[in-house]
């Protein structure tokens, strides 16, 4: 279906011209639990912080609900520079949960909130804590802004373990995490999306454990660990020596996640995450079982206009395949081809 | 792959060595490094030194890559300990620097103590352009006044077809050229008529300052900002000013 171009210039002193059939539409809305998104993309969280000014610009290009940084139980400095990189094949960062502190983020949550609303963009808060009881205070504080929905990054260190494991890599210390949001959220019916980790033995399984526990939406993925060392130093650049890798290099590792989460829990709406930087990147993440598609170093890869770029080429891409609806790629991954006969295969490696 | 901007000569913080270090004042130096950037004066290059911080300076010179540190911390003290020979990282060039319409014939240059560093790159920059370039400096003394002499030899080099310079000192106690702020300064030449485009580097109340001005007589400006920064390539938000970030977006602003 194509609907009419309208061409403003001031040539023609702003009559419109109507040119149909030359310029291709997608139908971008996007259902995602209780609310339609305009567009598919979600701003990742912590890209451009929790700025209310740049939450509302990430909606302005392209952004169908944007995801504030993350905010823990009290203000964080963050870590010491170099904090972010860009190291080519991707960005690595250990910004260190710099955040205003959950009380502060309430008002800035709400004006966010009240900023975006006429632009149809639902707000996600993002939080985090110390101890898993914690997390029911964090998200009850920022539950007073009334954002549509509270995602929990579970990929800081969870306070019981030796080695400062992530909540994020054990199913039950997730499922504990999840527990406490869900009850502290219930009363002012706020879905919750869990946060997942890419660097786990079986993220299925972690998937499955938090929808258990209530989980009503899951992210998938957070940045994958990491580290650059400068040679002529031979020290690590990050002040925090490691970071968390992101962009173009994580794709295939959030493709494998999503695939993953999706046939582990088939009913479970998911905002696939991690380095789509293009349109095609976009589709592959709804063929691989996203209903959402977070968007995150694509902002520096791309620039600020990047959502808007990719929502382009996402369009482009179907309609020179004569599509015009993301349902029609939609979980394509899932469903492969059947063959009569079976393939040669390759020779079993000679021993000698 | 895919269309992005293009990545800056230094993706990643890349050694340099120290080739000069002139003083400036009792807590100001200029350092000059062997190598060279692409880059536009008003762009700013992220210096790290290995295991300590990193911090945002502006380019001074492009080539060789100069950069002008005031000791104000932790980080600008360890860099006042390097000498010929050591190294200093940089990533960058980033950001946006000044830049310069046609149409505009006389302009005035103001910087506010550290802020002339990227000032007289530019008002170099603009020799030989025919155009009448006035650089107002200010500072609280005149110990703290910078870069007074090199813009001093500036406006005494008067080739043929030249641009004329002028340089207007300002002092808040009167100890080096007028008393008083560098928006008293040019407000008379504002008032006279004189200024076409306003350039201007230094402390938040000052570009403000600035701001109004150029507001109330229609002049338009060109303020670079400062904010904290964190990576410098747009992404983190740290360096947010009125719904810019500035190191992508900055750090120059057009008003
Ligand atoms: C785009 C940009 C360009 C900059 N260009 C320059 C430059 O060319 N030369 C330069 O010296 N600095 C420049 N700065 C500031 C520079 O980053 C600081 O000098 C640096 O942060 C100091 O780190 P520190 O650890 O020594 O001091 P900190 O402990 O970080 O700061 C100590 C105190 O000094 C104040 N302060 C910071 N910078 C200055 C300064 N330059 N003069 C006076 N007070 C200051 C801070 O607000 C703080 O209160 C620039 C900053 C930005 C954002
Ligand atoms: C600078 C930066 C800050 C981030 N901060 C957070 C954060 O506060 N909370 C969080 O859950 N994820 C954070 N992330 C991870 C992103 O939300 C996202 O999961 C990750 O970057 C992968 O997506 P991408 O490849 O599209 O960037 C951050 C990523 C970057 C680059
Ligand atoms: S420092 Fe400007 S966005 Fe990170």
């Amino acid at each position: 279906m194509a609907i009419p171009f309208v061409l403003f210039n001031s040539r023609n002193h702003g009559r419109s011209i109507i040119i149909t059939d030359t310029y291709p539409t997608m139908n971008t809305r996007t259902p995602f639990l209780t609310h339609t998104l305009p567009t598919p993309l979600v701003l990742a969280s912590g890209i451009w912080g929790t700025t209310v000014s740049l939450l509302v610009r990430a909606a302005r290009s392209g952004c169908g609900a944007v995801t504030a940084k993350s905010c823990g139980p009290a203000p964080r400095a963050g870590h010491v520079n170099p904090s972010c990189l860009d190291w080519g094949g991707g960005l690595i960062n250990a910004i260190g949960l710099a955040n205003p502190g959950a009380e502060a983020e309430v008002e800035l949550l709400a004006q966010a909130k009240a900023e975006l609303e006429p632009l149809g963009a639902p707000l996600i808060a993002s939080i985090f804590a110390g101890p898993p009881d914690e997390f029911a205070t964090v998200a009850a504080t920022v539950a007073r802004a009334r954002p549509d929905f509270v995602e929990v990054n579970i990929s800081c260190p969870n306070v019981h373990s030796d080695f400062g494991e992530p909540y994020a890599a054990s199913p039950d210390a997730a499922a504990e995490v999840t527990g406490h949001v869900v009850d502290a959220l219930a009363e002012r019916n706020i879905p919750v999306i869990v946060k997942l980790a890419p660097n786990v033995p079986s993220i299925g399984r972690i998937a499955q454990a938090v929808t258990a526990a209530g989980a009503d939406a899951l992210c998938v993925i957070n940045t994958m660990p990491g580290m650059l060392i400068d040679a002529e130093s031979g020290q690590p650049i990050l002040a925090n020596r490691s970071g968390g890798l992101s962009g173009p290099a994580l794709k295939p590792i959030a493709l494998k996640c999503v695939y993953d989460v999706r046939k582990a829990c088939p009913e479970t709406p998911i905002i696939g995450t991690g380095g789509v930087t293009t349109g095609v990147d976009a589709l592959e993440m709804l063929m691989a079982g996203a209903s959402a598609v977070g968007v995150g170093s694509a902002i520096h890869f791309r620039g600020p206009d990047a959502p808007r770029l990719i929502l382009d080429e996402m369009t482009a891409w179907l309609a020179a395949r004569g599509m015009d609806d993301l349902n029609a790629v939609r979980n394509r991954a899932h469903h492969e081809p059947l063959y009569a006969a079976v393939p040669t295969g390759a020779p079993v490696p000679s021993a000698h | 792959m895919f269309d992005s901007a293009p990545a800056p000569a230094f993706r990643l913080p890349t050694a340099l060595t120290v080739a000069r270090i002139d003083e400036e004042n009792y807590r100001t130096k200029t350092i000059v490094l062997n190598g060279a950037l692409e880059a536009t004066p008003g762009q700013f290059v992220m210096a790290w030194l290995p295991r300590f911080d990193e911090k945002p300076f502006s380019l001074v010179d492009n080539d060789p890559i100069t950069l002008m540190v005031t000791a104000v911390g932790p980080f600008s003290r360890l860099v006042h300990a390097l000498e010929p020979g050591d190294r200093l990282w940089l990533r960058g060039p980033f950001g946006q620097g000044f830049a310069v319409p046609h149409g505009q014939a006389r302009l005035a240059v103001v910087g506010g103590g550290y802020g002339v560093a990227p000032l007289l790159w530019l008002a170099r920059s603009l020799a030989r352009t025919g155009r009448t370039v006035t650089t107002i400096i200010g500072a609280r003394t005149a110990n703290d006044l910078l870069y007074a002499e090199r813009f001093a030899a500036l406006a005494r080099f008067r080739p043929p077809h030249a641009t004329a310079y002028d340089l207007i000192a300002a002092t808040e106690d009167g100890s080096r050229g007028v008393q008083g702020r560098v928006t008293d300064a040019l407000l008379s030449l504002l008032e006279a008529g004189a200024i076409d485009g306003i350039y201007a580097c230094g402390p938040d109340p000052m570009l403000s300052a600035l701001r109004e001005l150029g507001q109330r007589y229609a002049i338009p400006c060109q303020l670079s900002w400062e904010a904290y920064m964190r990576c410098a390539i747009g992404i983190c938000g740290a360096c947010e000013h009125e719904g810019k970030v500035l190191c992508l977006d900055g750090p120059v602003v057009r008003d």
